[in-house]
C-alpha cells in the first residue's frame, strides 16, 4: 500500500543518490583520462577504502552493462538467423568453457599497448576481461529464452501486427528476464573473481580492492587485510540487498505461471522505490511520454515498411560483407597462430605437456578433496533444517568472497608456515571451487523427498547402504552440476594459483598456469600463446568427454520426478 | 450470392524431404469464408485443421495455391482478422487492460482512444472490474474472455478461433459458448464471420451455420454442409442428435461415401462402427468391484454400489463397463451381475488372478490382442510404443489416445502380456505366469 507520508524520505534518498553519482562520474573521468601510472601507489589509509571499493564496483558495473548489451545482441541474432545460429551456438559452448584468466596476461599487455600513456588502456583491459568472463552464459540464456517463447504467443504478436519494438519490449525481453536475472547474478559473482585477479596483475596495478589487499599482504599488515576483506563482504551484501533482491522481486511478474505462487520473493528496497513519489512522477512525466512516442514512431514505421514490400537488400549485403570480413580475419589469425606455433622448440611442447598434466592432476585432486568434505557436510546441512538456517547464510558470505581476493593473504600465511606453492596451490584451488560443490550438495539433499527418507528408515536401510541407495543417487544430478562448475573454476584459478609475487619474491610450482604467468613475465609471447591454446583445448575436451556425459546421465537416470 | 471475405484457392501444404519426395499435410483445398456465418472446421486431432486456419489468416504461407482477402493476396498486415487461441496466448506480465490495448498500440492508436476502446470491449465480455488484474489471477474462463476482448478490440472482419474452449472445463466452456452466441446473434460485435476450429462434434453442431469436416493424411474436405437449426439449439432434439451421429460416422469411416441426411427423420440409421474403446479403469478398481459384488451375493444395483463406494456415477461407470467388457460381469437394467468368470476371479489368489485376467484380456480387448499378436510375430518380440499411438490416433482424440494407451499399459502389464520399458519406450513380450519358462526368469514368478 502506498503511504504518502513516507514519500519524503525516499525522494531525499533518491536525490542524494543522484548527486553522488554525478560526483563519481567527474572523479573517475579525471583519473581515467589522466596519464598512465606504471606503479600505482596504493595507500592503505582506511579512508581510501571506499574510493577503492568504488573503483572496483565501477569496473564491474561497466563490464556488466557491456555484457548485457552484447548478450542480448548475440542471443537475438543467434535465435533469428538460422544460418548464423549454426556456428554461433557451438562457438558459445566453446567460449563458455575456456578459462578466461588464461587471457588475462595477453589482454592486459595488448590494451596497455593500444592506449600508450593513458590509464584508460589498463582500465579497459580489466573491463574487457571481466566482460569475457561473464557474457557467455547470459547470451546463452537470452538465446534459449527466445527459442522457448510459445508458438501461440508469437502468432498472437504477428496477427495483432506487433512491430519490432513492441515485440521486443512486450514479449521477448519480458520472457527472457528471469533467466537473464539469475545468470546476471552468477556472472557478477564470477566477475569479482576476475576483477581481483586483474587488479593484482603484474605491473599494471589498478587502484581497487584487489590491489589494496595485495599491498596489505605484501606488507604483512593484518589490520588492513581484515578491513579490506570486510569492505569486500560489505559491498557484496549491499549489492545483494540493493540490486539483486529488488530485481528478483520485480522479475516475479515475468514468471510464465498460470496461478500466483504463494511465497513470492519480496524486497524492502523495491517497496521503498514503489512508494517514492519522485519515482512515480518520473515515470509519469518522462517514461510514459517517451514510451508513447516510441509506440507511434514504430507503428508508423511498420506501416511504411508493410507498404514497401521485399527484403532490405542493403542490409543483406552489409551482413554478407561483414560475414566475409570476419571469416577472412579468422583465417588470417589461424595462419598467424600456426606460424607462431611452428616457431616453438620441441622442449617448449614438452614443458607444456608436463604443465598440463600437473595442472590436470591438481584440478581433479581438488575436485575429489572438495567433494570428500562437502558431501557429508552438505548432506548434514540439507537434511537438518535448523542447521541449514544457520549454516547457509554463513556459507553464502564465505563463498561470496572471491578466492582471488584472499589469495595474497593465504599465500602470506602459507609462506610464513613454510609451505610452498606445491601444496599452497591446492589450498588456493579448493578455496575457489569448493563452494560450488557445497551449495549444490545442500540443494540436492534438500530435494530428496521426505517419504523416500522415511521409507529408507522403515526398511532399516542405514549406514553405508543408506548412502549408496538413497543419498548418493539423490544428490547425483546436483553433485554433477556442482562439479562441472567447480572444474571450470579450478582451471581458472590455476592460472593465478601456480605463480605468485609476494614481497618482491616469485613463488611458483609446475603447471600450465605457471607456464602462462611466467611466459608473460618473460614477455615470451609465443610460449604464452601456445600454453593458452593448449589449456583451452584440454578444458574443452574434458568437458565434452567427461562432464557432458555425466550430466546427461544425471538428467535421465537420476532425475527425481513427481 | 454474397461475395466471400476470404477465398482460398487450391491451397496445399507439404514438406519436402531430403530425397526430394513430399510429405503432404494438406491436399489442395478450396474454401470460402462468407459473411454472416459461423463456420466450424472439424477434424480428428493432428489432421491439419490448425495449419489450415493459419493459412487462412495469412499467418503462414501455403506451399502452393493462394488465399485472397477481398480479392487481393492476403498478408498478416492487410487481413482484418483476429485469433482466439486455445492456450489463450495472453502476456502474463501485462495487466488485462494492457493485454487488450497491445494490438491497438501496434496500430498506433493514441493513448486516450486506446484506453476507451479497451474498456468498452472489456465491458462487453463481462470483465469490467478486472482491468488491472494480471492473467494469472484469473480463472481459465476469465482468461479466455480476455482473449476474446483482445481479439474483438481490433474489430476484425473475420474472427478466427483455434479450439477456443478445449482448455476449459465443461461448464465454463458451455457458458462461454452461450455468451459468444449471444454476442454474435445480437450483433454486439462488428465481426462479419466467425471461423472456429474444433474437434468437439457437439460444439460444432451447437454453434455452426456451416460445418466443414476434414479427413486426414493428408487433410481434405470430407464434408461441407449447412446446419439450418434455429438458435438456441436443443442438444436433445432428434435433428441435433442425427447430425452429431452423421459427423461421427464420417469421421470414423473416412472411406465411406455418406450423403448428408436430409431433415426427413425417416432416414435410416446404420450401426456405427468404431474402434473398441477401453473404459478408463485400473485393474485394482476392477478387482475391488468384483470382490465387493461377490461379498454382496453376486448382484447389486448400480446406484447402491455408488452409495456403498461413495463414488460418482462418472467414476464408477468405467469400472463397471470394464468388468463387463472383460466378461467378468453383465449389466441388466440397473443391476450388475457377477458371472462364472467373475466369481472365479474374485475367489482366486494373486497369481491365479493374473492368469484369469490375461485370458479375459486376450479374449475381449482388441488393442491387447493386437499388441500380443504383433509381439509374437516380430523376430525380436519388441515394438516401439509409437506404433500403438499411431493405431490409436486413427480413432481417438489426442487426450483420449493417451488415456487409452495408459489403460492398455496398466492392463497389459498386469496380465503380463508385455513388459514396458519407460526409458526405451518399447514394449517387449513378457514371460507369462503359468506357462513353462526358463529358470533364468525373475524370482517373482517362482
Amino acid at each position: 500500500m502506498p503511504r504518502p507520508s513516507a514519500a519524503g524520505l525516499p525522494d531525499l534518498v533518491m536525490f542524494s543518490a543522484g548527486l553522488a553519482l554525478f560526483y563519481g562520474v567527474i572523479e573517475v573521468g579525471r583519473n581515467w583520462l589522466g596519464p598512465f601510472h606504471p606503479q600505482v601507489e596504493i595507500s592503505r589509509r582506511l579512508s581510501d577504502l571506499p574510493v577503492y571499493a568504488g573503483y572496483s564496483l565501477l569496473r564491474i558495473a561497466l563490464a556488466y552493462v557491456l555484457s548485457l548489451l552484447f548478450a542480448i545482441g548475440y542471443g537475438y541474432i543467434a535465435a533469428y538467423r538460422s544460418n548464423a545460429e549454426r556456428f554461433m551456438i557451438p562457438l558459445l559452448d566453446v567460449l563458455q568453457s575456456i578459462p578466461v584468466l588464461s587471457f588475462l596476461p595477453g589482454v592486459m599487455l595488448a590494451m596497455a599497448a593500444l592506449f600508450p600513456g593513458r590509464q584508460l588502456g589498463v582500465e579497459l583491459g580489466a573491463v574487457l576481461l571481466i566482460f569475457t568472463g561473464q557474457v557467455w552464459n547470459m547470451a546463452f540464456s537470452f538465446y534459449a529464452s527466445l527459442k522457448s517463447i510459445p508458438r501461440e504467443m508469437r502468432e498472437a504478436a504477428k496477427i495483432y501486427r506487433f512491430n519490432w519494438w513492441q515485440r521486443f519490449l512486450q514479449i521477448e525481453l519480458p520472457f527472457a528476464t528471469i533467466g537473464l536475472v539469475w545468470n546476471s547474478m552468477m556472472s557478477v559473482a564470477g566477475a569479482w573473481f576476475f576483477l581481483m585477479a586483474c587488479e593484482q596483475f603484474g605491473d599494471f596495478r589498478l587502484p581497487g580492492l584487489g590491489s589494496y589487499l595485495q599491498a596489505a599482504a605484501d606488507d604483512g599488515d593484518t589490520r588492513s587485510i581484515l578491513f579490506g576483506i570486510m569492505t569486500m563482504v560489505a559491498v557484496i551484501v549491499l549489492i545483494d540487498q540493493f540490486v539483486w533482491r529488488p530485481v528478483i522481486a520485480w522479475a516475479e511478474k515475468f514468471k510464465m505461471e498460470q496461478v500466483e505462487s504463494a511465497d513470492a520473493p519480496t524486497s524492502w528496497v523495491l517497496d521503498f522505490l514503489r512508494r517514492s513519489r519522485g519515482v512515480a512522477l518520473f515515470r509519469k512525466r518522462a517514461v510514459s511520454p517517451l514510451r508513447e512516442q516510441m509506440v507511434h514512431y514504430f507503428a508508423s514505421k511498420e506501416d511504411a515498411r508493410s507498404q514497401s514490400s521485399g527484403e532490405n537488400i542493403t542490409l543483406l549485403w552489409v551482413g554478407r560483407v561483414l560475414g566475409v570480413a570476419a571469416l577472412g580475419a579468422i583465417a588470417y589469425a589461424v595462419v598467424r597462430v600456426i606460424m607462431i606455433l611452428t616457431d616453438l622448440r620441441g622442449t617448449d611442447f614438452h614443458h607444456i605437456g608436463i604443465g598440463l598434466l600437473a595442472t590436470w592432476l591438481r584440478v581433479n585432486l581438488t575436485l575429489v578433496l572438495g567433494a570428500l568434505w562437502t558431501i557429508p557436510v552438505g548432506v548434514a546441512i540439507g537434511f537438518n533444517p535448523r542447521l541449514a538456517r544457520i549454516a547457509q547464510p554463513l556459507a553464502q558470505i564465505a563463498a561470496s568472497v572471491p578466492a582471488t581476493a584472499v589469495f595474497p593473504v593465504v599465500l602470506l600465511v602459507l609462506i610464513r608456515f613454510g609451505g610452498g606453492l606445491g601444496l599452497g596451490s591446492i589450498v588456493l584451488l579448493l578455496l575457489g571451487t569448493q563452494w560450488y560443490i557445497l551449495f549444490n550438495v545442500i540443494a540436492g539433499a534438500m530435494a530428496i523427498p521426505t517419504d523416500l527418507k522415511e521409507a529408507a528408515s522403515v526398511f532399516g536401510i542405514n549406514g553405508w547402504e543408506r548412502w549408496r541407495k538413497l543419498i548418493l543417487p539423490g544428490i547425483f544430478p546436483f553433485l554433477v552440476t556442482g562439479m562441472i562448475t567447480a572444474s571450470g573454476g579450478a582451471w581458472n584459478v590455476s592460472i593465478v594459483a601456480e605463480y605468485a609475487h609476494l614481497k618482491g619474491q616469485t613463488y611458483s610450482t609446475v603447471g600450465i598456469g605457471e607456464m602462462i604467468s611466467a611466459a608473460t613475465d618473460a614477455k615470451n609471447f609465443n610460449l604464452l600463446l601456445a600454453s593458452t591454446i593448449a589449456l583451452a583445448a584440454v578444458v574443452v575436451t574434458t568437458n565434452r568427454l567427461v562432464w557432458r556425459r555425466l550430466y546427461r546421465l544425471a538428467e535421465t537416470r537420476f532425475k527425481l520426478e513427481g | 450470392m454474397t461475395e466471400s471475405i476470404i477465398r482460398a484457392h487450391a491451397v496445399e501444404k507439404y514438406y519436402l524431404q531430403p530425397d526430394g519426395s513430399r510429405i503432404e499435410v494438406i491436399a489442395p483445398v478450396d474454401l470460402d469464408v462468407e459473411p454472416g456465418k459461423i463456420i466450424t472446421l472439424l477434424g480428428p486431432s493432428g489432421c491439419g485443421k490448425s495449419t489450415l486456419l493459419r493459412i487462412l489468416t495469412g499467418l503462414s504461407k501455403p506451399s502452393s495455391g493462394e488465399v485472397l482477402w477481398h480479392g487481393k493476396p492476403i498478408t498478416s498486415q492487410n487481413a482484418g482478422v483476429a485469433i482466439v487461441f486455445q492456450s489463450f496466448a495472453l502476456f502474463p506480465w501485462l495487466t488485462v487492460l494492457d493485454n487488450v490495448e497491445a494490438p491497438l498500440e501496434a496500430r498506433g492508436v493514441a493513448a486516450m482512444e486506446r484506453h476507451k476502446r479497451a474498456l468498452r470491449i472489456l465491458d462487453t465480455v463481462g470483465l469490467d472490474g478486472f482491468e488491472s488484474a494480471y492473467p494469472k489471477e484469473l480463472s481459465g474462463g476469465m482468461k479466455q474472455r480476455v482473449g476474446f476482448a483482445r481479439a474483438l478490440v481490433v474489430e476484425p472482419e473475420v474472427l478466427f478461433m483455434d479450439e477456443p474452449f478445449s482448455a476449459l472445463d465443461v461448464l465454463t466452456a458451455e457458458n462461454l459458448r452461450g455468451e459468444l452466441l449471444e454476442l454474435w446473434l445480437s450483433k454486439k460485435m462488428p465481426t462479419k464471420a466467425i471461423f472456429i476450429v474444433t474437434h468437439n462434434i457437439e460444439e460444432a453442431v451447437l454453434l455452426a451455420d456451416r460445418v466443414i469436416v476434414l479427413a486426414r493424411n493428408p487433410a481434405w474436405v470430407r464434408a461441407d454442409f449447412a446446419v439450418e437449426l434455429a438458435h438456441p439449439r436443443d442438444r436433445k432434439s432428434p435433428r441435433f442428435i442425427e447430425l452429431v451421429d452423421y459427423i461421427y460416422k464420417i469421421m470414423t469411416q473416412p472411406q465411406l461415401a455418406l450423403p448428408v441426411p436430409d431433415a426427413n427423420p425417416s432416414a435410416q440409421k446404420p450401426a456405427r462402427q468404431k474402434y473398441q474403446m477401453i473404459p478408463h479403469a485400473r485393474v485394482g478398481g476392477i478387482a475391488g468391484l468384483l470382490e465387493l459384488l461377490q461379498d454382496r451375493g453376486g448382484k447389486e444395483y448400480l446406484h447402491r454400489l455408488a452409495e456403498v463406494l461413495i463414488m460418482d456415477a462418472e467414476d464408477l461407470l468405467p469400472i463397471v463397463e470394464a468388468s463387463v467388457l472383460l466378461g467378468f460381469a453383465t449389466l441388466e437394467g440397473g443391476d450388475v451381475q457377477l458371472n462364472a468368470e467373475g466369481t472365479q476371479f474374485a475367489e482366486a489368489d494373486i497369481l491365479t488372478r493374473k492368469i484369469l485376467f490375461r485370458q479375459a484380456a486376450l479374449n475381449h480387448v482388441v488393442i491387447l490382442q493386437q499388441i500380443d499378436s504383433i509381439l509374437h510375430a516380430k523376430a525380436d518380440h519388441s515394438i516401439s510404443e509409437e506404433f500403438f499411438y499411431d493405431v490409436l490416433d486413427e480413432h481417438f482424440s489426442e487426450d483420449e489416445v493417451q488415456r487409452q494407451f495408459d489403460t492398455a499399459m496398466n492392463w497389459g502389464r498386469y496380465a503380463e502380456i508385455f513388459d514396458f520399458d519407460r526409458e526405451s519406450h518399447r514394449l517387449t513380450l513378457a514371460e507369462p505366469v503359468g506357462e513353462p519358462h526358463p529358470p533364468t526368469s525373475t524370482p517373482v514368478q517362482s
